[in-house]
């Protein structure tokens, strides 16, 4: 008997326990996570069941005063823009910083190729927290950074460079640019460099044949990379936890603060949903230009 | 000038342009540095952790004499473990009907699948935490593992799917033909053949699930401290040479997997 008879029975059987598992332990939770950003905030840490309401979300924009006036409040909503702007901050630097690099790739040898690739995707594997630890060593006070620039005789005291903007986005770029890296040296390497040498044969400039040339061929793996990097960006807790401080905190921060001292769930459920939300968009908007491009590469 | 990748000298060459190589250079310093000098930090003699006077194993002496590191790295490798094997075991099963079955649905399942690697972790983790919290469940190593379990799916099931869709679909039907029942088939067939794929699949699997931090903070309880956690909880107290070597420990053992998963998963694509 062909294993093909009885199709229907090996494929629930075989795809049913990881769909079961990711329904169980992904999907249904993220539901419940909607379910519970619309409840009632019980004080003690939890859920008051039933008192439907979109308090959770109006606590992004407004405040609920004591006498039950509600005004206009404005730092949750700071914190959203802060994220936004540090993703976007992370994105550009990872991307002005990518490109090269991957142009210097995709124009290596097969043998240089492989071992490149190697070298950038290799810190990705490694300890995400130890990364950012590093880089605790190297903007302390008294941390490497510092010590060097004193040492020179460039600066008399140190530098405040941890805790601050500028390190959560050096902290940032360093987690994610492999995600910028190599989808941009994916569409390069497909890029037949015959083209390069016919547009410098027609007497194209260096500048004209990588704006008219190359840039318009890699640009899909540029949209990609701008995605991969800006979307877990935003949803970092790691990287602001550490390098930046009270004044750098991010939307994962924020939601984690909903589940530890805060003790606000429908709160940090509706931040949970908002930043889904956010991603969502980013994705569907990479999903449309994608198709875009295909279309005009047919 | 000869530079290592560099073959013939042509003025409109790409591989010529100006600026190229040293930014590359630049990049592998930016991307490596901070890890070399954690390293060469751990085996500084002095507590002040920066100003470097000597050499010295005594941090990593002193950590391995530590027994709540020894505890939490006990229990990372415990976690690890489980939680990459079962979505090992997970991820082939569904795997070996994806690759070559078509049906309503499928898209789906392989978007949902890949939720976490789409969603950044943290709304997982809280809505995890909410779910067990409403059922009722103690935080500890079983919901820790049940969801590295969920985002090490995705980890383990892609490569070997792709290794399995690279498979000639006939072999099975071969052995089909030749009286072998669906379950033979597969060990005597298809997994000689997606081993490395597996493999592969699990070592990264296991790597993941090791450095997890979010998931592991939020689904963790009493008892539950991985290393991840215990180096979180000495790092926001204050910098100490002891955290530098479990750190420079940590990276090594990535370091080592990592590279024996992408050596595997070379020696499959030959």
């Amino acid at each position: 008997m062909r294993a093909s008879t009885r199709p229907l029975v090996f494929r629930i059987l075989l795809i049913g326990p990881a769909a079961l598992a990711m329904c169980l332990f992904m999907v249904i939770p993220l539901m419940l996570m909607g379910w519970i950003s619309i409840q009632g905030r019980d004080y003690s840490g939890g859920v008051l069941w039933g008192e439907i309401g979109f308090d959770a979300y109006t606590r992004l924009f407004f405040e609920r005063e004591l006498d039950g006036t509600i005004a206009l409040n404005l730092n949750y909503f700071k914190i959203i823009l802060r994220s936004i702007w540090l993703s976007a901050l992370t994105m550009t630097i990872s991307l002005v910083v990518g490109f090269p690099v991957a142009l210097f790739m995709a124009t290596r040898s097969q043998r240089w190729r492989a071992v490149l690739i190697f070298m950038v995707t290799l810190p990705f594997w490694t300890n995400l927290l130890v990364r950012n630890y590093a880089w605790i060593l190297l903007l302390r006070d008294h941390g490497t950074i510092n010590n060097t620039l004193l040492w020179l005789g460039v600066i008399s005291e140190p530098l405040p460079l941890l805790h601050n903007q500028l390190a959560v986005a050096i902290g940032l770029t360093y987690s994610f640019m492999p995600f910028m890296v190599l989808p941009i040296y994916s569409s390069l390497e497909k890029i037949d460099f015959r083209l390069v040498e016919a547009s410098f044969d027609l007497y194209a400039s260096r500048w004209q044949t990588l704006k008219r040339v190359i840039l318009p061929l890699a640009f899909p793996g540029m949209v990609a990379g701008c995605i991969l990097v800006f979307v877990p960006s935003l949803g970092s807790y790691v990287t602001p936890e550490l390098l930046g401080g009270g004044k750098t905190l991010m939307i994962g921060n924020l939601i984690g603060l909903q589940f530890g001292a805060a003790r606000n769930w429908p709160f940090g459920a509706a931040l949970g949903m908002f930043l889904l939300l956010l991603v969502l968009i980013a994705l569907t908007s990479y999903a449309r230009n994608y198709r875009t491009n295909a279309q005009v590469g047919k | 000038m000869s530079l290592p990748g560099f073959k013939k000298p042509y003025k409109g060459d790409a591989r010529y342009w100006p600026g190229i190589f040293i930014a590359t250079a630049c990049f592998f310093a930016y991307v490596y540095m901070p890890i070399i000098i954690l390293i060469i930090l751990s085996f500084n003699e002095n507590r002040t952790v920066t100003v470097w006077t000597g050499f010295s194993l005594e941090w990593y002496a002193l950590a391995f004499e530590n027994r709540d590191i020894i505890r939490a790295a006990t229990n990372s490798l415990i976690i690890a473990s489980i939680s990459s094997i079962s979505a090992t075991i997970l991820a082939t099963l569904a795997a070996t009907r994806m690759a070559t079955d078509k049906f309503n649905g499928k898209t789906a399942f392989n978007a949902m699948i890949s939720l976490p690697i789409t969603v950044p972790e943290i709304v997982p983790a809280v809505a995890t935490l909410m779910f067990f919290a409403s059922l009722g469940f103690t935080f500890g190593l079983g919901t820790v593992i049940i969801g590295h379990t969920i985002f090490c799916l995705p980890f383990a099931y892609l490569p070997i799917r792709a290794r399995l869709e690279g498979m000639d679909p006939r072999m099975a039907e071969a052995a089909a033909d030749l009286y072998a029942n669906p379950i033979r088939a597969f060990f005597r067939v298809t997994l000689p053949q997606i081993l490395p794929g597996v493999l592969s699949g699990l070592i990264l699997a296991f790597i993941i699930s090791l450095d997890d931090f979010v998931t592991t903070f939020f689904l963790g309880g009493a008892g539950s401290t991985t290393l991840p956690i215990y180096i979180f909880g000495l790092v926001r107290t204050g910098v100490t040479p002891e955290v530098n070597a479990i750190s420079s420990l940590m990276l090594l053992l990535s370091l080592v997997l990592v590279s024996l998963s992408l050596f595997l998963g070379r020696e499959q694509s030959r």
